[in-house]
């Protein structure tokens, strides 16, 4: 178990804020820290490796003091059980794939692992490359498999796919929760993508202006109850469209666009890059496999 | 004279390779305190090390001389334990390592200042010390701008007149290095003798760099 309540003064775009983080993440569990930029995610996620220091409070891990401030307990990262992914990867541009993976092996166990790391992100073929002959996925990937290298207590991923394609995207978001059912390794993701969030993750944090306002499961965030509809899809809207009297709305659900006619009342509430739950009532869905 | 011709090249490149040592063990710390340091006096100190750009070597050369002559505080200290800078080889050393510091500095600080914070934090969360960090991570990915600042420093201070003229004279074998000896040579009107010297100084300097800028770019292909 961790446990964390810490406090942060915090200078944001938006102006300064007192954050306050109240979290506990479970043994093995998936947790998405979900919200808007500048609400101070990734500022949490930071405390947690040691990267940033708290103003006050506690982070606790398996039974672990890493930060106390009355006890003055502040380990540094390098002695914090973390796996780190940055959004810029931050591989090391000298030592190839492989290099990269044994740099973070601290035992011989640990060494004899990276091979087995390697193939699990499928980079066997690339394995003696350098960083900058590969492509933004295969750079996750290693930067992913040297997180797992020293078997961290938890993994904590800054935003890993924001800066890749949406087809690789959606790649990553399978493998990432394939590694996670076979290892098992606690997780923090730091994401604003929708999609992502509800594919991989057990609970939702959504953390806004410095605290955490809501913890549920993903689809209790986007889906609230109040809908009784038979079939619900969360997109974004991509594009509004005035044809009197009716409104064309385009949203974008998953990777396919989907369009529907409101009316103008109904319509009045979105806006373009807003997110809109769609949802229909009493009608059999008809589901078509692709091949 | 040809024996003087070879202790004043031995001596030249002696200096040179020493101070460029020098330099180097005290650039990368420096250099790095310049990129990472959030201290308010650092753009004082930032001043100092490139002040050489700027400065006539006779105006450093002379206010060492005056540090170093017995009558200065720090001069009769010296003295009375029994060290000697002024006229001396380990007095060049200094003038020539603070000569040319910039040269040594500059590089690595661009370098490291190309260099993501990420990078660090990176080998942090793995686990990693800061000073294994630096030597095995961040020195590797830096290693253009070690090589520019070896060889801007080491030519540099080949080249170097004004500071040695000032607080080294022309002793043989202690401080007459190769670009005062052709000054010397000129003076006495003996043109082959500083020819000699200017060329062996033109041709190893002008193969130095090329080595060095021809292994820095294959050794660069591999990544960039």
């Amino acid at each position: 178990m961790i446990f964390i309540n810490i406090k942060k003064h915090l200078d944001t775009a938006e102006g300064a804020l007192e954050a306050h983080y109240e979290l506990n993440i479970n043994d093995g569990e998936f947790l998405t820290l979900f919200g808007p930029s500048g609400a101070g995610k990734t500022t949490l996620m930071r405390m947690i490796a040691g990267l940033e220091t708290p103003d006050s409070g506690t982070i606790e891990v398996d039974g672990e003091v890493w930060f106390n401030s009355t006890k003055k307990i502040n380990l540094p990262p390098q002695k914090r059980s973390i796996g780190f992914v940055f959004q810029d990867y931050a591989l090391f541009p000298t030592m190839s794939v492989r290099e990269n993976l044994l740099f973070a092996a601290d035992n011989a166990q640990q060494r004899s692992n990276v091979d087995e790391l390697i193939e699990l992100v499928e980079l066997s073929q690339l394995s003696s490359r350098l960083p900058a002959s590969l492509s933004g996925g295969q750079k996750q990937r290693v930067a992913l498999a040297r997180a797992l290298v020293r078997h961290p207590k938890i993994l904590l991923l800054d935003e890993p796919l924001s800066a890749l394609d949406p087809s690789m995207r959606q790649k990553l978001q399978d493998e990432l929760a394939l590694i996670h059912k076979r290892l098992k390794v606690t997780t923090l993701l730091v994401s604003h993508d929708i999609a992502e969030t509800v594919k991989l993750s057990d609970r939702l944090a959504s953390v806004v202006s410095g605290s955490i306002e809501r913890l549920c499961a993903p689809m209790e965030f986007f889906s609230p109850q109040t809908l009784s509809g038979k079939l619900q899809l969360i997109g974004e809207v991509l594009k509004i469209e005035k044809d009197f009297p009716a409104v064309i709305v385009t949203l974008l659900v998953g990777s396919s666009v989907v369009r529907t006619v409101l009316s103008s009342s109904e319509a009045s509430e979105l806006s373009v890059g807003g997110r809109a739950i769609i949802s229909t009532k009493a009608f059999n869905p008809i589901l078509i496999p692709l091949h | 004279m040809e024996s003087e011709f070879l202790t004043t090249m031995a001596l030249t490149f002696k200096l040179a390779a020493i101070t460029t040592i020098i330099l180097l063990i005290i650039g990368i710390p420096l250099a790095s305190f310049l990129v990472f340091s959030k201290m308010r006096f650092k753009s004082i100190l930032e001043t100092i090390v490139s002040m050489p750009l700027v400065l006539p070597p006779s105006v450093l050369g002379f206010y060492l001389l005056l540090a170093f002559s017995p009558a200065s505080a720090i001069g009769s200290f010296l003295t009375e334990h029994g060290i000697r800078l002024a006229f001396s080889f380990e007095g060049l050393v200094i003038g020539s390592v603070l000569f040319s510091l910039p040269f040594m500095v500059h590089p690595i600080q661009s370098a490291l200042s190309q260099v993501p914070f990420s990078i660090f934090e990176a080998s942090y969360t793995l686990g990693k010390s800061k000073i294994e960090t630096m030597v095995r991570v961040i020195l590797p990915s830096i290693r253009h701008g070690l090589i520019s600042g070896i060889v801007l420093a080491f030519a540099h201070t080949v080249g170097e007149f004004g500071v040695i003229l000032m607080i080294g004279g022309n002793i043989p074998d202690e401080t007459r290095v190769a670009s005062i000896a052709i000054y010397d040579e000129v003076e006495s009107l003996n043109y082959a003798m500083a020819h000699q010297y200017a060329l062996t100084l033109f041709v190893v300097t002008f193969s130095i760099l090329l080595l060095v800028y021809t292994l820095n770019k294959k050794s660069l292909g591999g990544i960039r």
